[in-house]
């Protein structure tokens, strides 16, 4: 590689952070054209952040912009919206499909770029009364998708596709503009089957051959591997490896992707907690769940929790990991056997497992976990009441069971004092509190119902540092003071080293092993790209 | 220090515009006008007030029967006429029976009340199997059931002959009068008049009660619930409440209480209107709730109160009043867009809380 | 972040399609109830009421050429997954305005009706853009918004039509003024425009009047319809009606598409109206445009249309199904119950219940479909296991 030549695409010093939060520190790679870039690392890493700057999506812009040059054939773009990054030539598929569900393929691939016919009528009343060429919308529809090189049928509509195809559809959709130069494809074999996958890596090295660039995201190392030229690694927003395919293997793109330093995890308690825990009792018992969770599908979990541990549940995003919680507390359709203190627990009813003295905290604050128009007092004492029928005065014999305010306010504000909720006063809204305070209203609304066993699904997702400690720290008591086991969910491998006892490893929506919290991150990382389809 | 103090004066005033409403404004400050002019226009300012205050104890139950709806996150309930067909039944089985007098109201009470656990029973099944569509169903729910029982009040074997038809002896009339049944019967009631100044006392006192029951049960267990399931239903089920039932609770409380509110308003009113007069029953109550400061999920006591105020303070006070300053009688109209641009305002208002 | 549900999306659609090969006549029949209920409706009033077909097919031709331009006017809105446009009232306000304003001119017959069709065009097209904004602004409450919008212009209507016409708009002619002085008549006559159009070209075939020169204009309607499908602003329309956020990623401007399709919807509402009234050959001032909405809407649905999906079949077989049960249902109803009021509460109710059955038919689909995916992951398990 010569220093004169000029790449398609040079990426200097990007950096980003998110309201103090750095998520990209000093970005740098380049691409040539009709490269194959292959992009992989840990949920959070900081691909998608970096693939959305690339973009010109308006959340950067909204979130104060990015550091750094974007230099396109040696020139420094700036990209105000996806339409000028489109029109520089950059085309992307995202995860989730972004398709007309009731047009054909051909309706799709053309989607606001139809060819049109001019009219007498659209002479007067403008372009957009021009009528459509069909027989030029299918023309270029047919040489999209042979430049894909896969076979897909254009006539046909969307909501009758089967998702791979869906997928091939965005694909041509991109290949269908003239000006395309870089495609970037985010985990677009995730949703193939395994022949379908097979044929989009070949449409990928046939685009490479015509002199498109492509940066490849994906969680299967294998395709990496026999598709790319180059591989990305990024960890923790920096890039922590680039090395070309041919010299490297699935086993150390794995140890990079996860290799931090292992001194701080596997804290005292892990070490002390460790030895005794397979002698203790079981305390709950999964057996064959499965969760229908939109983006989080569980199949066939057989799990064990002992009594008084924390145990982790660790795993990339959308491979099931936060199906498990929202699947025992009967938030999301579940089938299956859970067996908690010796009695089965029904699924599909939240009301029985509150009732079994479980509590959950949700990974969505404001969907599920908050009621954001209503005081904290409400918040935090609302499951209380009702399923235990605590901060309530008894008239008429029980008949008319009313709030008792002043044992309301009370609670709250003990768990002001104790979890140090920021707010003027435990009568302001919820949604007027930080992220952080409003998870920790989360977990002082679980804490109040005082249960045996504690859900905590993401708990420090999107709140700032210091409030990430005090949170786990809170955890952390709550299980050693009061006995409580506890289940916590995390996509952050690093903070469920810190907190937890063991660790299991959801990969493909099923348990890929349980290790204990010391064990080496290599362990976790193949366990996590494991069953990944 | 003094142009911070202006400042910051300036924006409390526009934060309370914001938070009251441009149309809530218009509307008050339209009253006020109205209250203030009329003396000088030679209206009678005692016989207005003592109007407005009646026409307040005609209707204040019919809005505060949407109070469980709003809370529960059902929405504006549109479809009220199914709680008055209740009470007009149990309006017209009790004089069928034979109740005269002030009697006549509360068995009409009596009887009008399984209809509305039944009616509204099945319009709460229904408003839980179309959740996220329910004001425009509840809106045909209403229209279609008026229409029903327009064919009902044909054939139902009604022989009563202060009530029937009298030539052909079967069918019930449009309007009944009902001198001699429960007229005035609350409003009756320790009436206080003062020359043109009247106050009557019993309908007062009744909605005061009814208000007071609807404060109370919001206080409860059952009533923190629902206001929970109309802020956050994810939040309530997560909680482990069942948001069908609490749902199917609040709009068997809304119908009943469209039924008891409409009896309310033909002891004021003095007749029973039947057919088509149900029809449109339901936009007053939803705008004067509005105009009393309720969004389409979040609703108070006191929105009932100073909503049903201020609604039917214009529409007694715009007829003699606009009548005298230009000489046109234009209430109709006014109240018309007043009632109709204070909905449409409500429901471009982005509601806010938990996603259903 | 989606890909686990993705694969199992793709089983099940797959699975669907194959029960629905299945149970297909099951489908068809399920997914036509309601024309199929008219159809018995109608087979069972038909022999009762007693009229001879000639009669009721001369009845029904005359209300598909009064009624079907109206009904047209509702399926853009639809295409642009609006609903249905309870706000076509706006239209039928403007088109009155224009004929108070022709008749006030005294312009006669045909010209007349162009002359109203032209001033209401600028109305319909101010309306149209206020309840689109309006509409733009209460996205995913679109019905019952321009429901309300409806009888809020209505108030307007009334305000200018009541009270500023005659004494701010000039208005000469005392058969149209009301003898105070200013404000409109209860009723103004349109007897000079009575059925000029329906008679140009007539052919009368054995007794039955056949309005050529309506259905002409309304086939026109249709060739339009058919036409602006075609077009890049219906293939947008369509696009923002099924995915609103895809559009706007495409770089459709999703807003202005919606406004566009509500205003077209209300100029073609007012020409409607004028069609109809001609037919009529009264206006009541206010009172006509009330239930034209509510009676379109019942129609196109009664033709099989649902919310987010109507032909220009449906028009016609709705046109045909509807209006037919409104001729037979008094007579038939006062043959069975002695009483001629039961009828008319009976076809009044008919109208209601089948909106009300429509969109509770609407919003239950959409439930459904979510609901699919459990089923199928038990399934599955059961085979690994």
């Amino acid at each position: 590689m010569s220093n004169e030549h000029t790449p398609l695409l040079e990426i200097r010093n990007i950096k980003k952070d998110f309201f103090g939060n750095q998520v990209l520190t000093d970005i740098n790679f380049r691409l040539e054209e009709g490269q194959v870039l292959g992009f992989c690392g840990e949920n959070g890493a900081g691909k998608s952040t970096l693939m959305k700057i690339l973009f010109g999506m308006d959340v950067i812009r909204e979130t104060g912009g990015y550091e750094g040059d974007i230099l396109l054939n040696g020139q420094k773009v700036t990209f105000n919206s996806p339409f000028d990054a489109i029109a520089a030539g950059i085309g992307m598929v995202h995860q989730e499909f972004s398709l007309i569900p009731g047009f054909t393929a051909t309706e799709n691939i053309l989607l606001d770029r139809e060819p049109q016919k001019k009219s007498v009528i659209s002479e007067i009343f403008g372009n957009r009364l021009n009528t459509l060429d069909r027989k030029e919308m299918s023309v270029r529809a047919e040489k999209a998708i042979d430049r894909m090189g896969v076979r897909i049928d254009p006539k046909m509509v969307v909501n009758e596709m089967p998702v791979g195809h869906k997928q091939f559809t965005e694909i041509a959709r991109e290949l269908s503009k003239d000006q395309l130069k870089l495609l970037i494809l985010d985990e677009p074999t995730a949703v193939l089957t395994e022949k379908e996958a097979e044929a989009l890596l070949d449409s990928i090295r046939g685009m490479a051959s015509r002199g498109i660039a492509v940066i490849f995201i994906t969680h299967r190392l294998h395709e990496i591997l026999s598709v790319c030229d180059n591989v990305v690694v990024m960890r923790d927003g920096f890039v922590v490896k680039d090395v070309p395919a041919k010299d490297t293997n699935v086993e150390e793109i794995t140890r990079w992707m996860v290799g931090r330093s292992v001194e701080n995890a596997g804290s005292d308690s892990a070490s002390v907690t460790d030895a005794g825990s397979d002698s203790r009792e079981t305390i709950m018992k999964i057996e064959k769940l499965w969760v229908d969770m939109p983006g989080e599908t569980v199949r066939n979990v057989n799990l064990e929790v002992k009594k008084g541990e924390i145990l982790g549940i660790g795993g990339l995003a959308g491979q099931g990991k936060l199906g498990i919680p929202n699947g025992v507390m009967g938030l999301y359709e579940a089938g299956g056997k859970v067996t908690f203190d010796g009695k089965e627990i029904p699924l599909n009813s939240p009301r029985k497992c509150l009732d079994a003295s479980l509590a959950f905290v949700s990974e969505d604050r404001r969907g599920v976990g908050l009621l954001l128009d209503e005081s904290l007092e409400w918040n935090v004492a609302f499951p209380a009441m009702q399923i235990q029928n605590k901060f309530l005065k008894n008239y008429l014999g029980g008949l008319i069971k009313w709030r008792d305010e002043k044992a309301i306010h009370e609670v709250t504000q003990k768990y002001i004092d104790e979890l140090q909720i920021r707010c003027t006063s435990s009568r302001q809204s919820a949604k007027e509190l930080s992220g952080g305070n409003q998870q920790k209203v989360c977990l002082a609304k679980a804490f109040a119902l005082e249960p045996k066993f504690l859900f905590v699904s993401e708990p420090t997702r999107g709140i700032d540092v210091g409030a990430k400690a005090l949170v786990l720290n809170a955890l952390k008591k709550f299980n050693r003071e009061s006995g409580v086991t506890v289940v916590m969910i995390s996509s952050e491998l690093e903070e469920l080293r810190q907190v937890c006892d063991r660790i299991a490893i959801v990969s493909g929506g099923k348990i890929a092993g349980i290790l204990p919290a010391a064990s080496p991150s290599e362990e976790f990382g193949m366990l996590m790209v494991s069953n990944v389809k | 220090m003094e142009e911070t103090k202006t400042k910051t004066f300036r924006d409390r005033i526009a934060s309370f515009v914001e938070s009251f409403g441009v149309p809530r404004l218009i509307i008050a400050g339209f009253l006020l006008a109205l209250f203030i002019a009329a003396p000088f226009v030679g209206a009678d300012l005692p016989t207005q007030i003592s109007n407005t205050i009646n026409r307040f104890c005609w209707n204040g139950i019919l809005v505060l029967a949407m109070v469980p709806m709003v809370h529960s996150g059902c929405g504006l309930n549109f479809g009220l006429p199914l709680g008055i067909i209740s009470g007009l039944l149990g309006a017209t089985l009790s004089i069928e029976l034979g109740f005269t007098g002030a009697l006549s109201f509360f068995a009409a009470i009596v009887i009008s009340t399984p209809f509305a656990l039944i009616l509204g029973a099945g319009y709460g099944w229904l408003l839980n199997k179309i959740k996220g569509g329910e004001m425009m169903i509840a809106t045909y729910v209403g229209f279609s059931s008026v229409s029903f029982m327009c064919m009902m009040w044909l054939l139902l074997p009604y022989h009563s002959p202060n009530m029937v038809w009298g030539l052909s002896g079967k069918g019930l009339r449009t309007t009944i009068s009902l001198e001699g049944y429960y007229n005035q019967a609350l409003s009756g009631f320790l009436r206080i008049q003062i020359g043109n100044f009247s106050i009557p006392t019993g309908a007062l006192l009744f909605f005061a009660f009814m208000a007071f029951c609807m404060w109370a049960f919001l206080h409860t267990k059952t009533g923190t619930a629902m206001t929970a399931v109309g802020s956050n239903p994810s939040f309530a089920r997560a909680a482990g409440i069942n948001v069908n039932k609490i749902r199917m609770l609040s709009v068997i409380m809304s119908t009943w209480l469209g039924a008891v509110g409409i009896l309310v308003y033909e002891q004021g009113f003095g007749f029973i209107q039947l057919y088509m007069a149900p029809f449109y029953m339901a936009l007053p109550a939803v705008s004067a709730i509005l105009i009393g400061g309720a969004s389409v999920n979040k609703a108070t006591i006191m929105n009932v109160i100073i909503g049903t105020i201020l609604f039917q303070g214009i529409v007694t006070m715009t007829p003699t009043v606009m009548n005298n300053v230009i000489h046109m009688d234009m209430s109709e109209v006014i109240r018309i867009i007043a009632s109709q641009g204070m909905i449409l305002y409500a429901l471009t208002r982005k509601s806010e809380g938990g996603k259903s | 972040m989606s890909n686990e549900n993705a694969t199992t999306k793709g089983n099940v659609l797959q699975t669907g399609q194959q029960k629905k090969k299945g149970n297909s006549l099951l489908n068809l029949l399920a997914s036509n109830t309601v024309p199929i209920m008219f159809i018995i409706i109608c087979a069972v009033c038909i022999p009762i009421s007693g009229f001879s077909p000639a009669y009721l097919i001369n009845e029904i031709l005359t209300r598909m050429g009064r009624n079907t331009f109206l009904i047209l006017a509702l399926l853009i809105p639809i295409m642009a997954g609006m609903g249905l446009n309870f706000g076509m009232t706006l239209g039928a306000m403007a088109a009155e305005i224009g004929l108070i304003f022709v008749s006030d001119w005294q312009i006669y017959g045909i010209p007349g009706m162009v002359l109203a069709m032209i001033i209401s065009i600028p109305i319909s097209m101010l309306l149209g853009l206020i309840c689109g904004k309006i509409l733009n602004a209460a996205k995913g409450r679109e019905m019952v918004a321009s429901y309300i919008i409806s009888f809020f212009i209505n108030g307007i209507y009334q305000l200018i039509v009541l009270y500023m016409m005659g004494s701010i708009i000039p208005i000469k002619h005392t058969t149209v003024k009301l003898p105070r002085g200013y404000g409109i008549r209860n009723t103004v006559s349109l007897l000079n425009m009575r059925q000029k159009l329906d008679d140009l070209l007539a052919i009368n075939v054995k007794g039955v009047k056949i309005p050529v020169a309506t259905f002409i204009v309304i086939g026109l309607l249709c060739l339009f319809i058919v036409w602006f499908r075609k077009t890049k602003l219906g293939q947008d329309m369509r696009a923002v009606g099924q995915d609103m956020e895809v559009a706007r990623d495409a770089g459709i401007d999703v807003e202005r598409t919606r406004i566009i399709s509500i205003l077209m919807s209300t100029v073609i509402a007012g020409f409607g109206m004028v069609i109809y009234l001609q037919n009529m050959g009264n206006l009541s001032t206010y009172s006509s445009h009330s239930q034209i909405g509510m009676f379109a809407i019942a129609a196109l649905l009664v033709g099989g249309a649902s919310v987010d999906k109507a032909s220009i079949g449906n028009v016609f077989l709705g046109v045909t199904l509807f209006h037919l049960m409104f001729i037979v249902a008094p007579s038939a109803g006062a043959k069975i119950t002695g009483d001629s009021m039961i009828g008319e509460y009976f076809r009044v109710f008919v109208s209601y219940a089948v909106i009300t059955i429509a969109l509770i038919m609407y919003e239950t689909k959409k439930r459904r479909e979510k609901s699919q995916m459990a089923e199928l992951l038990a399934a599955e398990q059961e085979a690994d296991a």
